[in-house]
């Protein structure tokens, strides 16, 4: 107890330098908080591997015109999805010169390492005490209330009203906080990348833009992955892309397939080769992503403690993706719900819950109850990504193929090939009803 | 691309101290062995009947502790600074 009056003693300890923790040190830290952020690297963001896009509408508000002075590397002007069989591509892209102009749909390519670092530096500007090479190992406790956390090495126990974490997505201080259990398979990505190095030019020729825009290329599951839950990106950076592979935990065990050799042949796949020939593999990083969406959500708070970012599982697991956005928002809300404790000097879970209100109000939780149906989905239903992929486009393909058979018996045969394949794709008795109401059930779970 | 290349590429500040533990007879009657094909840096290998772990090229991505579920993985972080540094992540 001594402790806790000594100049050990914070407002609040912050787990963890990323989005998530950093925005939360802002936040408090301009609102005269004693802010301590501690992060386990010797410079915020060389842990952390994140898909390859910024989201910045929590950034913005925060920071405003932020990527004036952030190391920001492109704004995503278009994104193309590509669905792929072994033979056969379908994509279908978005574009626009909306997003050329600020606040550039709040889309930005970054390299965290650079991002993350400038990030922190913001929150220091702002008065947090940023606290590099310091390992976590176990919250403290007084009278059962979290009270501070314990630091491996010399640092020993550092005392607060409150503590932060946003330590990622492994982050075993939530289980030992008792906010939810060790992950089981079914409820975390595999995610890989390869930073390859192009020229500017040639990125700039190969992808179609010009200056500072940027694209995303994004593979559903597939081929890409071999019919595994999951799926592919490429994003463009000034002088490099980054290209990732995600894969379901649970299906990824059950393929007993090598997730380095998928990697590999994603990387070899026809239809993503071409984007990355020529270039120079730079760095290779590989991290987990939360999945599974509201479902899986632990408890947020307890007695002197809130979690967010990824330790908290916020991840928009669906086309969208959006990580860093959640990750900010959930920070943001944190401090918020610190501070309204600090006003009621009750730093107690009935007080803390604050911290959930404003969460149900913000888009985070609104777009994990949006997309909870998909992760079932896609559990329970493999065939959709690898068999019937390669019916649909091979449909596709074979409408514009060039014959000398008039185009209405083309397309009857079309229709008619399109049957006989969907019948080998599945077990089902009736493979077209099958298939309709699986895409109908489908196309409502991820749109 | 081989993992050794790869990982070549990457910087790290390796640890005296091992921050991943298997308990190799444990591993002997595991019926998957999943950490050998899961891993994304092939940090475990089979050699015979045994689980061979090399920790020094480990991304901390933690997958291998999620799928050991018989309970032959001590699963750490590494001291503060040591361990992958991303530059650019």
């Amino acid at each position: 107890m001594d402790n806790e009056n000594s100049e050990n003693k914070f407002d609040t300890i912050i787990v963890g330098a990323g989005p998530a923790g950093t925005t939360a040190a802002l936040v408090l830290a301009k609102a005269g908080l004693n802010v301590l952020l501690l992060e386990r690297s010797s410079s915020p963001g060389s842990k952390n591997v994140f898909g390859g896009i910024l989201y910045t509408t929590v950034l913005n508000r925060l920071v405003p015109n932020f990527w004036e002075e952030a190391p920001v590397e492109r704004h995503i002007k278009g994104i193309k999805i590509y669905l792929v069989s072994p033979q056969n591509a379908v994509s279908i892209g978005v574009e626009s010169e909306e997003h050329n102009q600020p606040p550039y749909n709040n889309s930005f390519t970054v390299s965290r390492a650079a991002f993350d670092k400038w990030y922190a530096s913001k929150a220091e500007e702002a008065g947090a005490m940023l606290l590099l090479n310091t390992q976590v190992d176990d919250l403290l406790r007084v009278n059962g209330k979290v009270a501070g956390v314990k630091v491996r090495g010399e640092e020993g126990e550092l005392y607060a009203d409150t503590v932060i974490l946003a330590d990622g997505v492994n982050s075993i201080l939530a289980e030992k906080a008792g906010l939810r259990k060790s992950y089981v398979p079914r409820q975390v990505s595999l995610g890989m990348k390869e930073i390859i190095e192009l020229p500017r030019n040639v990125i700039e020729d190969r992808f179609g833009i010009s200056g500072d825009e940027g694209v995303e290329i994004k593979y559903m599951a597939g081929d890409a992955t071999k019919g595994i839950w999951g799926g592919g990106n490429i994003y463009t950076n000034q002088e490099s892309v980054s290209l990732v592979t995600w894969l379901a935990l649970d299906p990824l065990i059950k393929s007993k397939r090598k997730s380095t050799e998928l990697f590999e042949q994603f990387k070899a796949h026809p239809f993503v080769k071409n984007y990355i020939k020529g270039g120079k593999t730079v760095e290779y990083q590989a991290h987990l992503a939360p999945d599974g969406g509201y479902d899986d959500t632990p408890r947020y708070f307890t007695d002197g403690l809130v979690i967010a970012g990824d330790a908290a599982r916020f991840l928009n697991a669906s086309l969208h993706y959006e990580g860093t956005n959640f990750a900010m928002a959930s920070g943001e809300a944190a401090a918020k719900a610190i501070l309204h404790a600090r006003g009621l000097n009750d730093y107690s879970a009935k007080s803390l819950a604050y911290y959930q209100k404003l969460l149900e109000k913000s888009f985070v939780m609104k777009d994990l109850k949006r997309y909870r149906k998909m992760n079932h989905f896609a559990e329970k239903n493999p065939e959709f990504f690898g068999p019937y992929f390669d019916v649909i486009t091979q449909a596709a393909v074979d409408y514009f193929a060039v014959k000398e058979t008039p185009k209405r018996s083309q397309e009857w045969q079309m229709i008619k090939d399109f049957r006989k394949n969907l019948g080998k794709a599945t077990k089902s008795r009736f493979p077209l009803l099958g298939f309709c109401w699986r895409c109908l059930k489908g196309g409502l779970s991820f749109l | 691309m081989k993992i050794d290349d790869k990982l070549a590429l990457d910087l790290f500040h390796v640890d005296k101290q091992a921050h991943l533990q298997i308990k190799p007879e444990i591993c002997r009657k595991c019926p998957h062995k999943a950490c050998t094909y899961v891993c994304p840096v092939e940090n475990y290998t089979i050699n015979g009947e045994d689980v061979v772990l090399s920790w020094e090229g480990c991304l901390e991505c933690g997958t291998c502790r999620i799928v050991c579920d018989q309970g032959s993985l001590t699963w750490d972080y590494p001291q503060g600074g040591y361990g992958i540094l991303y530059r650019l992540g």
